[in-house]
């Protein structure tokens, strides 16, 4: 066995262990580090398909942005230890049964599709995942992706503002509120702190 | 099998020796100097029992810390009370894995790259994803003490640290432009014959300065802490050598913020000499003596912008929370985006 | 090729040794006299009162919305920056392009005052 699987075992072991961990766990903060974790060994991967932007995009967005708003979130909202363990068998655990069983099916068929053993790189990959080469295939072939994401980017921008907006205006603006509107009232009654 | 157990144990002791020969006595030496240039700057003595001019002042710190009570709240998660001081120190030791302390040196007909993770393509990228992952020792360490001081303290810091990321991360585009490269090494090498990146790039490296003062939380910018308001901040329920970390860490970000100025903008490890000059006299690439120069002369520079570091802390006021907000959103974000606008232009006229 | 990342993972693992280490022979050192007020929460010699869980402003969540929108923004800009001088033209304009999106999302940002804090 080669360095380079013996590390790719080794980092999809601890994705897949450091997966079910967070799953599992009632604290909601615990399963977000083992989340953080997850994508370190998620990044390791990549590095061992010589995907080196893609593995360091990992860590800088996924670990080191989204999951400081996810973390942020589940901190404030301090969900009490009664509201996370209570969930039994309803409509949305069918449903997520059902869909990782889907899901379970399709990576079968993936599997059994390649019964020979293809495990080795197909060379141009080596240096397919450098930032060179993404900056050039992004910049030629995939200009028109690229702007439309800009664009992508702009709505979500206005979309964040318009959503947080809302909740800063109502409180501001008291005279706004309807006395049937309990959620607004709520806000009121305490003041969030900053 | 064997193959990799040498790998391994060679990767383990390249670390300790960044953790030995670099951080510890980084954060050492950058704690007797805070301590001896602020009385400087206040016409106070400073340390002066601990050993000669005090200079046992530091490990007197240690032990003391060391000697102190742990002191765990009943309210705080014990779990995360102890893992947010470990990510803050870990941040600071691992974002020295890709720094270039020098270029090479070739002992016999074995190259020897002064670096813990020489070659790595994306070590800037790494340098930042760091930078990114440190703000969870903060978070960690506000939320898990159940604490109002410290949670406050814990949402501005990472409120504070991720605005000014983003500064950060524009600030040094000019400078990849120039370098064509996410290598650290390969960015000091474009910087050779005193064509340092501060001459070209003096927007990008006021922008990359500020935003390191903010990233490391050092006054003007060290809100989570601000005594007045919020106690000690994040660590106020800390005690003893947990909150030892968290103030080895601040000096090892110091250091490591000093060290990526100098890396990006001041030519890192290039001597102010031009390679012309050291040539005739021996000091061609890869002999040891000037590997050593180079080890040198980045150390200095490191030293310098650590005391512009300690200098600012002890001259400026703290910023108000808005203010700080203000500044890294509405000033530096457009002033790194018209940099690199700059950038773009002057270069697409020069090719 | 991912061995040239092995002493990343090395000091990484040196770094969280060192840090246990040093917390737990502060541990084994310091002395243990804990009583209940010394293990209360703190608050200014005061008698604690409300919880932290307490509601926050809305504005550590949009900071921490727009940091992701810029950061994705920003990262597609280092591919770009690396590969500028043999992009030519092409790559000036779709920079150019990108940056007015970017500009614009952000004049939307201060003059909605979504960043006011008060």
């Amino acid at each position: 066995m080669s360095l380079n699987s013996l590390l790719f075992f080794l980092f999809a072991v601890g994705a897949i262990a450091t997966g079910i961990v967070m799953i599992t766990r009632k604290n909601a903060v615990t399963s977000a580090v083992f989340l953080i974790a997850h994508f370190f060994c998620l990044s390791a991967l990549y590095l061992s398909l010589q995907a080196q932007l893609l593995a360091l995009l990992q860590i800088l967005v996924y670990a080191g942005a989204i999951m400081v708003l996810v973390v942020f979130v589940i901190m404030l909202l301090n969900l009490g230890a009664e509201e996370k363990a209570s969930e039994t068998l309803n409509i949305r655990g069918l449903l997520g049964i059902t869909v990782a069983g889907v899901l379970g099916v399709q990576l079968l068929a993936v599997f059994m599709a390649r019964p020979s053993g293809h495990n080795e790189l197909p060379p141009i990959a080596t240096s397919n995942g450098t930032v060179e080469a993404l900056g050039r295939a992004l910049f030629t072939d995939y200009i028109f992706p690229f702007e439309a994401i800009s664009l992508l980017l702009l709505a979500a921008i206005i979309g964040a503002v318009l959503l947080a907006k809302r909740h800063l205006e109502q409180v501001e603006a008291p005279k706004n509120i309807s006395t049937d509107d309990i959620s607004v009232q709520h806000q009121l009654s305490d003041k969030p702190v900053h | 099998m064997p193959e990799l157990l040498l790998l391994i144990l060679i990767s383990l002791l390249k670390g300790g020796l960044v953790l030995g020969l670099v951080v510890l006595p980084g954060a050492v030496v950058s704690v007797y100097y805070e301590r001896k240039v602020s009385a400087w700057i206040q016409h106070r003595i400073g340390p002066n029992r601990t050993g000669p001019f005090g200079i046992l002042q530091p490990f007197a710190d240690v032990a003391k810390l060391l000697l102190k009570e742990d002191i765990i709240p009943t309210d705080a998660n014990k779990g995360f009370h102890f893992f947010a001081p470990l990510i803050a120190v870990t941040t600071a030791v691992a974002a020295f894995a890709v720094t270039p302390f020098g270029n090479y040196i070739m002992v016999g007909t074995t190259r020897i790259d002064l670096a813990v993770a020489p070659n790595i393509n994306v070590a800037l990228l790494y340098v930042f994803g760091v930078g990114s992952v440190a703000v969870y020792g903060i978070t960690f360490a506000g939320w898990s003490s159940s604490n109002k001081f410290s949670l406050l303290g814990g949402l501005r810091s990472a409120s504070q640290m991720i605005s000014y990321e983003l500064c950060m991360g524009l600030s040094v585009i000019g400078v990849i432009m120039m370098a064509g490269s996410l290598n650290l090494n390969d960015i000091v090498k474009n910087q050779a014959d005193l064509k340092w990146n501060l001459f070209f790039q003096p927007l990008g490296f006021i922008v990359f300065f500020v935003a390191g003062f903010a990233e490391t939380n050092r006054a003007p910018f060290d809100l989570p802490e601000a005594e007045p308001e919020l106690v000690g901040g994040y660590h106020t329920e800390y005690s003893g050598m947990k909150f030892g970390m968290f103030f080895l860490a601040e000096y090892g970000h110091m250091v490591a913020s000093a060290a990526m100025t100098t890396t990006l903008f001041l030519g890192g490890w290039q001597l102010p000499i031009p390679a012309s000059v050291l040539a005739p006299i021996g000091l061609v690439e890869g002999s040891i003596v000037l590997g050593l120069l180079q080890f040198g002369t980045f150390f200095a520079k490191i030293a310098v912008m650590c005391f512009v570091f300690i200098w600012v802390r002890w001259s400026l006021p703290r910023f108000r929370y808005d203010q700080l907000m203000n500044l890294g959103w509405r000033v530096m974000m457009p002033l790194a985006l018209v940099n690199i606008i700059l950038t773009t232009i002057v270069m697409a006229f020069l090719r | 090729m991912i061995s040239l990342y092995l002493p990343i993972v090395g000091t990484i693992i040196v770094g969280v040794l060192f840090g246990v280490v040093m917390m737990k022979l502060h541990e084994v050192l310091g002395p243990r006299r804990a009583n209940n007020e010394k293990l209360s929460t703190y608050e200014s010699g005061m008698e604690p009162i409300s919880s932290v869980k307490d509601r926050h402003s809305v504005k550590f969540y949009l900071v921490a919305m727009l940091f992701i929108l810029f950061d994705i923004e920003i990262v597609f800009m280092y591919p770009w920056a690396v590969q500028f001088k043999h992009l030519g033209a092409q790559g000036v304009i779709a920079m150019i392009l990108f940056m007015v999106m970017l500009f614009v999302g952000f004049i939307y940002i201060v003059r909605k005052g979504a960043l006011e804090w008060d």
